[in-house]
């Protein structure tokens, strides 16, 4: 990869002024508001509608100021709002601590907040960790001078099925309506009517149905939004919080997880400047009950008699090595998107140190062509100091999106863009069929492009190096695509879908590459790991991937698989994946929850979930995400690398490590490897012979990605989330629809190799040719069971039914 | 007393038919356009700079030090906005003027227009005169028919288009930044400043907003000149002004007269007040400046003689109140004009209007009690100068006037409801049924 300078890397000389705050000089950033100048120095000016990352609005006037001196010798007539007001050179601010003038507004304010508020405290959700219950203690009067009658409305009203509104309680601070439309663009709440009876109200025929809504009840400064989920659950007080890292997706973004009686009750976004800022996603959110249905698995299930039977652990440790030691190295090791990489470590060492074999792959899900020699070159190995970071992305000029939907496949990435494109002038590209919600709320130009000719569509795009393409999983499906973006010249990051998979690489969870990203292929690097792992060699003969192994499996050249958190819907021939682990000789299945892989399993070992374990996750930036033990169990389940451990002990080869500090400690040390990738590049550089064929008649291309909120089995038993989720439609351009004769809302059949489903269409103007996209993974529609992938051809036609 | 009248913007007003273009040209209307379209737009600032015009809305800001704000290098289109949002209680000038007299304003907004560069004016009319927002449509369609407005004016070279809108029935949309947000079609609330205006107003584009009696100024302006204009009023407080009066006066009405004029000769020219009664209290410039007594009856009546009084000049609205009224009475009705007319975008205004109209309506039904004076005061020091606009301002300097100079009234609240000590068909100037007046006067509304 060519060196280039990244723009964060340049140190900007900032411009400094200094300011006196009660009596303390300081030195600040031009532009600084006085409020955050204050807090440079300790100083808490109380304040409601102030939020850092929103634009001010200077509306509760709660962090009213005095200023007796503008830097020009000249004093404000009147008290100043702090959150409003830029520091000037030679400025003096006086605030409630010096002044009198100030205190006395500020105690005024939380009387007037007060008249309106009910005093319901002892019944609200926000009580204990409310800001106007806080900052009445800390600058508000006892006792109130109000005797007057209090404006009330009935209440709660769901503003959507997530989040519901007191408005009594509301004061007015704007944060939410302001985050929704600065920050996530869904301004579906608006302040309406006036006075004393103004009240967020939404749009009578939408309900707030964003990604990001759960962020309003975490900045709501009072009770006035809550979460259907948390509402009524908990005290703040009686909750343990645990800083930990989002399993949902390669976004990274750190939480605040809270639990009471050893149970999570609820999940706010943590505060990680670099990451997430100080948001999430209502997945990240809301989506963590999906393992508290009936099908969690607690007991170790062995197969006898062709029924799964409760087994206890040595009972089935022996079962599954008699099957694994008769199996030798024929044997396919599966690892899933879930696992934090000290796990996937695990998975790794396991099929290459114990089972002797280069057979294990992370990918359970569509595998493209020429991916593997992408991810073992451009990805493996590197760190956050040399890849795109979230800071990159908001300095940049121009990116480009390539295969990537990040409102719907990594939503902190599309805040961070967002963030840009308003405060920045960010221009984005996005090289897709068509312009989607998520692209317009970026502004994005579209370089309108047929599904599966991407890499066409990225040699046209005459990249630089002040360039960012960020280039997503799907991409390996567009031959060449994947490749276009490596030589385009600009500087690019790979995104995956899933939070377990930028790990997985690093441990060592391809058929090509052992930890760090050493080739297998390279003798030098099988010595150094067998080195480091105590075992005289490693396997040098190619490994199968996913696909190849489950194929193996069905054939009865492989004689073994070992899966851990793989869902075999998710891969790009379903039915062929769930016959190959039926047909397999002998099925080891590690997982938390019954599924279609432990149905059709031999020995099925109770994992650990994320709560209840520690790890870490590399997010698409290589970032480490420290993921910590949340609910501390007495009795813990197990994790994957604590049963492989164990599977390793009883099988006579030892895996060296048990437990995730060991299995972190031990890859760190391994370190990544520092010699140039051997891989062949020139087949990667391999373009597609012809250029797509045109597709004729109804045969058209497919386009889908997943869609943030959809039958993903993680976001299981949250009725209220799944109801705030895209309702699941067939996208067509004006073209096509006329000529199958269809108008929104008519039902359309699409058709693959393996069954097809009937969605309603959508006309999208501007989609391109005979295209038809439609979600990966929506509630009764798998695209695995249809047997097609993003690019494959389909056959669409007016009318329901098969 | 007939030589204090000077009758400018007013002098056609009795004309047959003054409204229509035909009338307006025979009185000498256009004549200043086709004059000013020969001069450069910073020649025509400099008139209206020289002549000492200040903004007629109530502020009082030097009109053409406004245009000259104006970044003329900035790209972006530039705006003029006339401000017809008239609603202030007591103000009655802007809505008679465009009544009797569109094309002054017409004719006003093409010479201000051509000294900004700009080429898009918009008249924003008060949503509930829609009289006078049709006379004004129909006035701008007569201009656009006579080629006094849209390309090439009168040959000049110079284009303008005027778009009247109207306003959906809110007191906050005269102040000029909530009227651009509702001009641009949101919801007219003020805006954050800065930016001003002049730099980022309408569509983020340099604004000039001016109230209707300043633009239609300006033509006199250019017809006699910055000297003929300056020579009218007191040394800071140039030229000729609306004066509008109501209330117990006996003849209600108009008065065009030099900046500076007293009461007591208003009153002289209006018939005095009403027959049998004598002078209370009155308010200088609508419901927001603070209130007067008799023992100001000769302060000037222009920016400078109001502010040494403690009030100030405002839109020149004189509400007259004789000694039957009640100062608790009237402070309430203001005050839930205020509550009623508070946009709620911020604390002291939303909250401190609910709860001052709660609290007068004690002192209204005798029901306050001691020490209710000093925290009604101290919420009104919480209010005022704390909140976004200065729509607060103007609802706390009714009340704080009111107890200044008729304390033992408000005193009386602690025993006594005001409907018996100032028995309110006695100011009524029509037959009211008591029992009617009273009952209104308890009870929250919603």
């Amino acid at each position: 990869m060519s060196v280039q300078t990244k723009a964060e890397q340049t140190p900007v000389p900032v411009e400094t002024i200094t300011v006196t705050i009660d009596g303390i000089e300081i030195e600040v950033p031009k532009g600084t508001l006085a409020i955050r100048a204050a807090e440079m120095i300790g100083i808490a000016i109380p304040r409601f509608c102030d939020h850092p990352l929103l634009d001010p609005a200077g509306m509760c006037r709660q962090c009213l100021v005095e200023v007796p001196d503008m830097g020009n010798g000249r004093g404000m007539p009147k008290p100043q709002t702090s959150c409003t007001m830029e520091c000037a050179p030679g400025m003096k601010i006086n605030t409630q601590l010096t002044s009198p003038v100030a205190e006395k507004a500020q105690r005024g304010m939380l009387e007037f907040l007060l008249i309106n508020h009910p005093l319901d405290c002892p019944i609200c959700d926000k009580g204990g960790e409310c800001p106007l219950q806080n900052q009445s203690l800390a600058n508000g009067d006892g006792e109130s001078r109000y005797e007057g009658v209090k404006r009330t409305f009935p209440k709660p009203v769901p503003i959507s099925a997530q989040i519901l509104l007191d408005r009594e309680r509301c004061i007015m601070c704007a944060r939410c309506t302001r985050f929704s439309e600065q920050i996530s663009g869904d301004p579906f709440i608006a302040l309406v009517e006036r006075g004393a009876l103004q009240q967020v109200g939404q749009y009578a025929k939408k309900p707030y149905d964003s990604y990001f809504s759960g962020n309003v009840v975490q900045i709501c400064p009072v009770g006035a939004l809550t979460s259907t989920s948390y509402r009524f659950v908990s005290r703040p007080f009686d909750l343990v919080s645990t800083d930990s890292t989002c399993e949902h997706c390669a976004g990274g973004c750190q939480l605040r997880v809270d639990t009471r009686h050893g149970v999570v009750r609820r999940r706010l976004a943590g505060d990680a400047p670099q990451v997430n800022e100080e948001w999430n996603c209502d997945k990240g959110r809301f989506a963590f009950v999906s393992a508290r249905g009936e099908d969690r698995l607690t007991q170790p299930l062995i197969r006898e008699d062709g029924e799964l039977r409760v087994a206890s652990w040595r009972e089935a440790i022996d079962a599954a090595v008699a099957g694994l030691a008769a199996a030798g190295s024929s044997v396919g090791v599966l690892v899933g998107g879930r696992t934090p990489m000290e796990d996937a470590y695990g998975y790794a060492k396991f099929a290459r140190a114990v089972l002797g074999t280069n057979n294990v792959d992370f990918r359970s899900r569509p595998i493209g062509a020429g991916e593997a020699e992408f991810l073992a070159t451009r990805v493996a190995g590197r760190t956050v100091a040399d890849g795109v970071t979230y800071g990159e992305l908001e300095a940049a000029r121009r990116v480009f999106l390539v295969c990537f939907e990040p409102e719907d496949e990594s939503p902190l990435i599309f805040l961070r863009l967002r963030k840009a494109v308003r405060k920045k002038g960010l221009q984005v590209t996005a090289v897709a069929p068509y312009l989607s919600t998520g692209s317009r709320k970026l502004n994005a130009t579209l370089v309108a492009t047929l599904p599966g000719t991407e890499a066409d569509a990225v040699a046209g795009l005459e990249l630089g190096a002040g360039d960012v393409v960020l280039v997503g999983e799907r991409a390996a499906l567009a031959a060449g695509t994947l490749a276009a973006v490596a030589d385009s010249g600009a500087r690019f990051a790979w995104i995956p879908r899933r939070a377990g998979d930028r790990g997985a690489i690093e441990a060592g969870c391809l058929p090509g590459l052992l930890p760090g990203g050493r080739p297998v292929a390279d003798a030098t690097a099988r010595v150094d790991v067998g080195a480091h792992w105590g075992v005289d060699s490693l396997p040098g003969a190619d490994g199968l991937d996913a696909v190849a192994m489950l194929a193996a499996a069905a054939s009865g050249q492989l004689d073994a698989l070992v899966i851990g958190g793989v869902e075999l819907a998710d891969f790009a021939d379903a039915p062929a994946a769930r016959d190959a682990v039926e047909k397999a000789g002998f099925v080891v299945s590690l997982e938390n929850r019954i599924s279609e892989v432990t149905e059709r399993a031999d020995v099925v070992f109770p994992v650990a979930v994320i709560e209840e374990r520690s790890g870490t996750f590399l997010d698409w930036e290589h970032r480490p995400g420290r993921v910590n033990t949340v609910v501390d169990l007495p009795r813990a389940p197990m994790t994957d690398l604590r049963v492989l451990a164990a599977l390793a002990d009883a099988l006579g080869r030892p895996l060296g490590v048990r437990m995730a500090s060991q299995a972190l400690a031990e890859l760190t040390e391994l370190g990544a490897w520092d010699r140039p990738a051997t891989a062949k590049t020139a087949a990667a550089k391999q373009r597609r012979a012809a250029k797509a064929q045109f597709p004729k008649g109804e045969r058209v291309r497919l386009a889908t990605w997943r869609e943030l909120l959809d039958a993903g089995r993680g976001q299981d038993n949250e009725a209220a989330l799944a109801a705030t989720a895209r309702k699941p439609v067939a996208r067509v351009g004006t073209e096509l629809a006329a000529s199958l004769g269809a108008t929104d809302g008519d039902l359309v059949t699409v058709a693959g190799p393996g069954g097809s489903r009937a969605l309603p269409v959508v006309v999208c103007p501007e989609m391109v040719g005979a295209t038809v996209w439609v979600p990966t993974n929506a509630p009764g529609l798998s695209l695995g069971d249809l047997r097609v992938v993003h690019g494959d051809e389909v056959a669409l036609r007016l009318g329901g039914g098969e | 007393m007939s030589d204090t009248l000077t009758p400018v913007l007013t002098a056609n007003w009795g004309t047959d038919k003054s409204w229509t273009l035909k009338a307006y040209r025979a009185a000498g209307g256009y004549a200043a356009v086709g004059k000013a379209l020969k001069q450069t737009p910073a020649e025509v600032t400099g008139i209206v700079k020289d002549s000492g015009l200040r903004g007629r809305g109530g502020a009082g800001f030097p009109t053409g030090m406004k245009w000259s704000f104006v970044p003329q290098d900035n790209p972006n289109p530039k705006y003029l906005v006339v401000n017809a949002d008239e609603s202030e209680p007591g103000t009655c000038k802007d809505i008679p003027l465009l009544l009797a007299s569109p094309h002054t304003l017409i004719e006003g907004m093409i010479i201000s227009a051509y000294a900004i560069n700009c080429h898009t004016a918009f008249v924003y009319i008060r949503g509930e005169v829609l009289h006078v927002h049709r006379r004004m449509q129909q006035a701008v369609a007569e201009a656009y028919a006579a080629g006094l407005l849209g390309a090439d004016i009168l040959g000049s070279g110079y284009d303008l288009d005027i778009i009247v809108h109207a306003g959906a029935g809110a007191y906050i949309c005269g102040e000029e930044t909530a009227l651009l947000d509702s001009l641009e079609g949101m919801r007219g609330q003020p805006r954050l400043r800065p930016p001003f205006p002049a730099v980022a107003g309408l569509y983020a584009s340099p604004t000039v907003i001016n109230n209707v009696e300043s633009i239609a100024s300006v033509p006199a302006i250019i017809n006699n000149g910055a000297a003929w204009f300056a020579g009218m009023g007191t040394e800071k407080s140039n030229g000729m002004t609306i004066y509008s009066l109501s209330g117990h006066v006996a003849r209600p009405g108009q008065i065009e007269a030099p900046m500076g004029i007293t009461l007591r000769q208003l009153l002289e020219l209006t018939g005095g007040v009403r027959e049998g009664h004598k002078l209370k209290f009155w308010t200088p410039g609508g419901s927001s400046t603070p209130i007067l007594t008799a023992e100001h009856l000769d302060v000037p009546l222009d920016y400078e003689g109001m502010a040494g009084a403690g009030t100030m000049l405002g839109t020149k609205a004189l509400q007259i109140f004789d000694e039957t009224t009640s100062v608790v009475r009237t402070t309430l009705r203001w005050n839930e004009f205020y509550k009623h007319e508070s946009c709620g975008k911020c604390t002291p205004c939303r909250e401190g209007t609910w709860w001052l109209v709660q609290l007068l309506r004690d002192f209204e039904a005798g029901r306050a009690v001691e020490g209710d004076i000093e925290k009604l005061l101290d919420m009104c020091d919480n209010i005022g100068g704390r909140s976004f606009c200065a729509l607060a301002d103007g609802a706390v300097a009714c009340v704080t006037s009111a107890v200044r100079y008729f304390r033992s009234e408000f005193e009386a609240g602690y025993t006594t409801p005001a409907w018996e000590l100032f028995p309110y068909e006695r100011s009524a100037l029509f037959p009211v049924r008591t029992k009617q007046l009273v009952t209104s006067g308890e009870g929250a509304d919603a």
